[in-house]
C-alpha cells in the first residue's frame, strides 16, 4: 500500500535489467547489516521518503534516489540488509545482485556494535568496491559506555570513515562530500577465521567499552522476551494496538469524517439533485438512487455519494489509525520480539516466529505483506506464509468495512468474523505444512534495542502509508462504483447472479445478487463489502458473506503481487487453495448460523 | 582452580556464560552464525529461552540474538565455574 513498498516490487524484479546503466550516472550503493539505518540515510542523503522502521529486514527490495556530490548527480540505492555476502534469502539475494552494478559503496554501520558489523565491512573490501563507511547511530555510542577512534578506525580500514546520526541528519552532509575520497585499500580475499582475528584486531585498538547500568528500557528489553512476562507484555500490547486502533479510527469517524460529510456535502448534493430533477442514468450514476431528502451515503452507490464516503469516511479513518499505532510498534522495536514469542505456534504452520511480522503488516495491505515475506528462507515457507496472508488475512479496508457495517448491529458478530479467519489461518496452516514438501527453516534474528520513536520518522511513516492508500485506492474505488452503475444499467449483474445461484444461495445462502459483490471483491475488498449493505441480509448473511469476501480471491493488486512473488505454479496452487477453503468455510458457516 | 565442561546453549541458565567451542551443525548453518558473529572462541551469554521447544536469546557483544531451538541445541560452549 506505501507507495514505496509496491514501486519496490517493480524496481526489484528489473535489477538485472538495469545493469546496463543507461542513465550513466554513477551508482552509490548504500550497504550493511540489517537495522542499521541505512533507509534513514538513504532518505537524508536523496530527500526521497521511505518506510524505515526498527527491525531487520524492513527493506526487502531496493529503492533509489540521486543525489549531488560536487558538481554531479549520482544515484544512490538503498539496498536490502546483509550480514554477509552469502546471501540466505530473497533480500539478501537482492543486495548481492546490487553489490555488482555499483560504483560506489557507502557501508552504514551501527557504531555500537562495531565487531559484527565489520564483518560485513571487510567482506566488502575484499571484493574491491570504493568504499566509504558511514558510523551511523554515533549519538548511541556515548550512551552504550563506548569509545571509538575515528582517526585510528580510519588508518585500520583505509577508506574514509564518518560518523553520523541519520535520524538528526548529522554528519550527511559531511557523509556526501567524503564520496569522492571512496578508495580501494584492496584486501586480499580471508577466510572466515582469518577475517574475524583481523576484526578482533581492529576492535581492540579503536574501541573501549566502560561497564555502565541498566536502563529501565533494557529491562523491558529482557522481560519482554522471558517466557510468562513476555507472554504478559504480548497480550498487553496487542490488546492495546486494537483498543487504541479502535479509538483513534472512530474517534475520526465521529468526530470529524461523518459531521463533515453531513453538514458540508449532503447539502451540496441535495442541491444538484434537485437540480438534475431528482432521477436519470446521470443522476443515478453520480448521485445514487436513493435520495429522498436526505442521503443514504452507504446505500446509494452514486460515484459523489457512495463512491467518496466509502474510501473517506469508512476506510481512511481505520487507514489511519492502523498504519499510526503499527509504526509506533515497529519503531520501538517490539516485533522481533513477538517474533519469539510465536516461533513454538508458528512452526506449528510451517513457518517461524520471524513471519508473523508479513502477518502482521497484512492486517494494513495484504500487497506489501506478500512482499515482506521476502524476510523468509525457503521458498516453501514464503509460500505457505503468503497463501495464508491472503485467505485469512483481513486487509484494514475490509475490517473497517466490517466495523462499519457489521458492527453497528452488535459486536459480537464481528467477534464471529475475526474467530473464524483467524481458526481458518490456524488449521489452513497446520494442513499445509502438512502438505507442502520440505521442512521448516529454525528461526535466527536479531532482536534490536528498544528505542523511543522520533515522531518525525513515525508522522512520515504514517503520511507515506495513507498517501499510497489516497492515491491507488480511491482511483480503483471510484472506478468499481462506476463499473457497477454502468454493468447494473446494462442488466449484466441479473445474468451473473442467475448463472451462480447454486452456488451463493444453494451452498453459502445468500441471495444470489450478492455474487456482483464476490466479483467486485476482485477490484477493491472495501468496495465489495459495502456492496452486501442493499441487500438487506440477516446477520448471519452478513457473517457469511464478510468471511466469504475476505478469504474467497484477493484483490487485483494482491493478485499481481502474488504472480510477481510466488509465480505462475505458486499463484495458480494459492488460488485454488483460496477457492476451497472459502466455499468450505462460507458453507459450514450457513449451515451453523 | 578453574574447572571447564561442555554444554550446548539450551542447557545453560538464563544468566550464565560462556565461549562457543563448536557450532555442529552444516556448512549452511555454521556459515549464517558465523556472519552474525556466532563462531568458536566467542564469548556468549544466555539471556533466556522461551518455553515449549521455543528460541534461545543470546547477547554475543552488542548484538542480541534469538536462536531456532534445534540451532541453539547445536550450538556447544564451554563454561567456566
Amino acid at each position: 500500500m506505501g507507495e514505496r513498498e509496491n514501486g519496490v516490487s517493480r524496481h526489484g524484479k528489473h535489477v538485472r535489467k538495469r545493469r546496463g546503466k543507461k542513465s550513466g550516472l554513477k551508482q552509490i550503493l548504500l550497504m550493511g547489516n540489517p537495522n542499521v539505518g541505512k533507509s534513514v540515510v538513504f532518505s537524508r542523503m536523496t530527500g526521497v521518503r521511505v518506510i524505515a522502521s526498527n527491525y531487520p529486514g524492513t527493506t526487502v527490495g531496493y529503492t533509489h534516489g540521486q543525489t549531488k556530490v560536487g558538481d554531479d548527480t549520482a544515484e544512490v540505492i538503498d539496498v536490502p540488509g546483509t550480514y554477509g555476502l552469502e546471501p540466505t534469502c530473497e533480500a539478501e539475494e537482492i543486495a548481492l545482485r546490487m553489490l555488482a552494478t555499483g560504483d560506489v559503496v557507502i557501508n552504514v554501520v551501527d557504531a555500537t556494535n562495531l565487531e559484527r558489523n565489520l564483518n560485513l565491512t571487510l567482506q566488502l573490501l575484499e571484493k574491491g568496491v570504493p568504499m566509504v563507511v558511514a558510523l551511523n547511530m554515533w549519538d548511541d555510542v556515548g550512551h552504550r559506555g563506548i569509545t571509538i577512534d575515528l582517526k585510528r578506525l580510519e588508518e585500520l580500514l583505509g577508506v574514509p570513515v564518518i560518523p553520523t546520526v541519520a535520524i538528526t541528519g548529522q554528519g550527511i552532509k559531511e557523509l556526501v562530500e567524503s564520496i569522492p575520497e571512496a578508495s580501494v585499500p584492496g584486501l586480499p580475499p580471508r577466510s572466515h577465521d582469518e577475517r574475524w582475528q583481523a576484526i578482533g584486531n581492529i576492535v581492540e585498538h579503536v574501541q573501549q567499552v566502560t561497564h555502565r547500568h541498566h536502563t529501565w528500557l533494557e529491562r523491558l528489553e529482557d522481560a519482554s522476551v522471558r517466557p510468562f512476562t513476555g507472554i504478559i507484555i504480548a497480550a498487553v500490547v496487542l490488546i492495546g494496538m486494537f483498543l487504541g486502533i479502535r479509538f483513534v479510527g472512530e474517534g475520526l469517524i465521529t468526530y470529524v469524517l461523518d459531521p463533515i460529510f453531513e453538514h458540508l456535502w449532503t447539502p451540496v448534493i441535495l442541491f444538484f439533485s434537485n437540480l438534475m430533477g431528482g432521477s436519470g442514468i446521470l443522476h443515478d450514476m453520480l448521485l445514487g438512487s436513493t435520495i429522498v431528502g436526505e442521503v443514504n451515503y452507504i446505500e446509494s452507490f452514486g460515484l459523489l455519494t457512495t463512491g467518496l464516503y466509502v474510501p473517506f469516511a469508512m476506510v481512511l479513518p481505520y487507514i489511519v489509525s492502523f498504519y499510526l499505532v503499527l509504526g509506533l510498534l515497529e519503531d520501538v522495536g517490539y516485533l522481533p520480539r513477538l517474533a519469539v514469542l510465536m516461533d513454538t505456534i508458528m512452526h506449528r504452520l510451517g513457518l517461524h516466529g520471524y513471519a508473523i511480522i508479513p502477518t502482521l503488516l497484512g492486517l494494513g495491505c495484504n500487497v506489501p505483506a506478500v512482499l515482506a515475506t521476502r524476510i523468509l528462507e525457503s521458498k516453501r515457507e514464503r509460500f505457505i506464509a503468503a497463501t495464508l496472508i491472503s485467505i485469512a488475512v483481513p486487509c484494514a479496508a475490509l475490517q473497517a468495512m466490517v466495523f462499519g457495517l457489521v458492527g453497528e448491529r452488535g459486536l459480537q458478530y464481528v467477534a464471529i468474523i475475526y474467530g473464524t479467519l483467524f481458526l481458518v489461518w490456524i488449521v489452513l496452516g497446520f494442513i499445509l505444512n502438512r502438505m507442502v514438501k520440505g521442512f521448516s527453516p529454525e528461526l535466527l534474528i536479531e532482536i534490536p534495542p528498544y528505542r523511543m520513536p522520533p515522531w518525525r520518522t513515525v508522522l512520515q511513516k504514517l503520511w507515506l502509508r495513507v498517501h499510497g492508500f489516497l492515491r491507488e485506492a480511491i482511483p480503483i474505488i471510484l472506478g468499481a462504483v462506476l463499473v457497477i452503475n454502468i454493468l447494473y444499467a446494462l442488466g449484466v449483474f441479473d445474468a451473473i447472479a442467475n448463472f451462480t445461484a447454486p452456488v451463493v444461495t444453494g451452498l453459502l445462502g445468500l441471495p444470489k445478487e450478492a455474487v456482483v459483490a464476490l466479483a467486485i471483491g476482485f477490484l477493491r475488498k472495501d468496495v465489495a463489502v459495502g456492496m452486501l449493505a442493499p441487500l438487506a441480509l440477516t446477520l448471519g448473511q452478513l457473517v457469511v458473506g464478510s468471511v466469504v469476501l475476505a478469504m474467497f480471491f484477493p484483490c487485483i493488486a494482491t493478485f499481481v503481487v502474488l504472480f510477481r512473488e510466488l509465480g505462475v505454479a505458486g499463484l495458480l496452487k494459492a488460488s485454488a487453495i483460496m477457492i476451497v477453503v472459502s466455499l468450505a468455510v462460507g458453507g459450514l458457516l450457513n449451515l451453523i448460523l | 582452580m578453574t574447572e571447564k565442561r561442555q554444554i550446548n546453549l539450551r542447557q545453560m541458565y538464563p544468566g550464565q556464560s560462556g565461549r562457543v567451542m563448536q557450532v555442529a551443525g552444516g556448512i549452511g548453518m555454521v556459515n549464517r552464525l558465523n556472519a552474525l558473529g556466532i563462531r568458536p572462541g566467542k564469548k556468549i551469554t544466555k539471556v533466556n529461552s522461551m518455553l515449549m521447544r521455543g528460541p534461545v536469546t543470546v547477547q554475543l557483544g552488542g548484538t542480541r540474538l534469538a536462536i531456532g531451538f534445534g540451532m541453539a541445541n547445536r550450538i556447544l560452549v564451554e563454561i567456566e565455574q
